[in-house]
């Protein structure tokens, strides 16, 4: 077996080209692949579509990367926190497709576990849900989403060993271990990376067969988006 | 249309919604008075907090000490997590929040109409931001209730006959708690169950835009003497 281990996220991306989609881990700026995020304003690939729960701040996550267009559509929850995001969507330079935060999860849930498509009752009776078969089960109506795989999956995890075996901390877990599971290449940055045998295997939240690439990131930001304190420390 | 009379605080809303809570709910509760509405719920409950970035038991916002960028609540906002809390994938949360597992879910509202639907996510020709967990959240949530001002700032009812902005979900809504009432749906319409002091029936029916029925165990809001009354 060939090695896994690569030296930064410039060589991890290597073959990610202009208009692949890229299933990015997440949950505004928490948990995201900031290294890999760094590589692919630097490497300049355009006309991306990203699918990822946001779609960062102005100038941080996937914000870096609608400063330089480098994205032609987003698909996400929500979008709130962004004036680039903002204005290009209005300007008509940037496509989104807006999809609930359960059904986004699950539909890259189902990507990488064979499932093709599923119902869910989220959205039923909704714009979610024009244009898409709703049937009724036990007189509840569903919508039938469709799996979401992507060319490369970019996630973010604490801990990693060299086989791809991931551990997250906290809510930095979020859609990382979904995205991880459906990137036809599923690179992963981790703070630590540590020797196969290493990590406890009863700890592993992401199986390393998930993971085609790997490497330790450097000069973590984990930048705060809402900083919120008890009222004494304010 | 719109009363003399004080309309309640958002503390207010959210210390009469407190009283929903029942010992060992999970709760989810949305952005804005919502979550004020944690600030009422008593310790001895053992209520757990689920928040849809992966959280089941989340705690109050931290010390400088306690800081950390990794744990954070659906409002991104940096929170601390408390004795049982679990961390899960956004896969994990919304299976709890789909498959019936989370009691009671709180969210804000634009419109809510008598048959239960709801709109709190866009206004068409406005920026969409996107419905984030919300259409999860009241498509599975057990019991939902909604917290909202009763008339928007122009005077307009927020409880309508058929809300006409694009819905988050329908037929999903248990309750409304407003600055001036509860109402709850029903199969037939709209129930008026509770009314706030100073406030009579017909004046609430005056400020709905929908008919209310009069519940038979109608009775005054209870409001906390402790927080500030009156409303914006």
């Amino acid at each position: 077996m060939s090695s896994k281990v690569y030296a930064n996220a410039e060589e991890a991306l290597e073959g990610l080209t202009d208009n692949m989609t890229l299933l990015v881990g997440g949950f505004g700026l928490c948990g995201i692949p900031e290294n890999c995020i760094a590589a692919l304003v630097k490497k300049g690939v355009k006309n991306l579509t990203c699918v990822s729960n946001n779609a960062g701040v102005d100038d941080f996550g996937l914000g870096l990367l609608l400063q330089t267009k480098q994205i032609k559509k987003m698909i996400s929850s929500y979008v709130g926190e962004n004036a680039t995001f903002e204005s290009q969507y209005l300007s008509g330079d940037l496509e989104v497709e807006l999809v609930p935060q359960g059904t986004l999860a699950e539909r890259m849930r189902a990507g990488g576990a064979g499932i093709a498509a599923f119902f869910t009752p989220t959205g039923a009776g909704t714009l979610v849900a024009e244009g898409k078969e709703t049937r009724e089960f036990n007189g509840r109506p569903y919508v039938l989403e469709q799996a979401i795989t992507g060319d490369f999956a970019l996630v973010k995890a604490y801990k990693g060993d060299k086989f791809g075996n991931l551990i997250f901390r906290k809510t930095a877990r979020n859609f990382n271990p979904m995205a991880a599971t459906a990137g036809k290449i599923t690179v992963a940055e981790v703070e630590e990376l540590v020797e196969v045998g290493e990590l406890d295997p009863d700890q592993v939240h992401t199986p390393g067969v998930f993971v085609q690439r790997i490497f330790q990131g450097t000069r973590y930001e984990k930048r705060i988006e809402k900083l919120t304190l008890k009222e004494e420390h304010l | 249309m719109s009363s003399s009379r004080p309309l309640l605080s958002r503390e207010q809303i959210a210390y009469r919604i407190a009283q929903e809570v029942e010992p060992s709910f999970v709760v989810n509760l949305g952005i804005g008075i919502p979550t004020l509405v944690a600030n009422y719920i008593p310790d001895s409950m053992n209520v757990m907090l689920q928040s849809e970035n992966g959280l089941l038991g989340m705690g109050p916002f931290p010390t400088k000490e306690q800081l950390d960028p990794d744990l954070i609540n659906a409002g991104k906002q940096t929170v601390t997590a408390v004795p049982g809390a679990s961390y899960f994938s956004s896969a994990d949360s919304f299976a709890m929040i789909r498959g019936g597992h989370v009691h009671l879910t709180v969210l804000g509202a634009m419109q809510v109409d008598e048959k239960g639907c709801l709109a709190n996510w866009m206004i068409p020709g406005k920026m969409v931001k996107g419905m984030g967990g919300a259409m999860d959240l009241v498509a599975g949530a057990r019991r939902v209730i909604v917290a909202m001002q009763h008339m928007d700032k122009s005077g307009q009812s927020k409880l309508l006959k058929n809300c006409d902005l694009p819905l988050t979900g329908i037929h999903c809504v248990n309750r409304i708690v407003t600055d001036c009432a509860v109402v709850d749906i029903d199969p037939e319409g709209f129930v008026l169950k509770e009314v706030a002091p100073g406030f009579t029936p017909e004046e609430i029916q005056q400020m709905t835009g929908a008919h209310l029925r009069l519940s038979p165990e109608l009775k005054a809001m209870s409001v906390d003497l402790n927080v500030p009354l009156k409303g914006n």
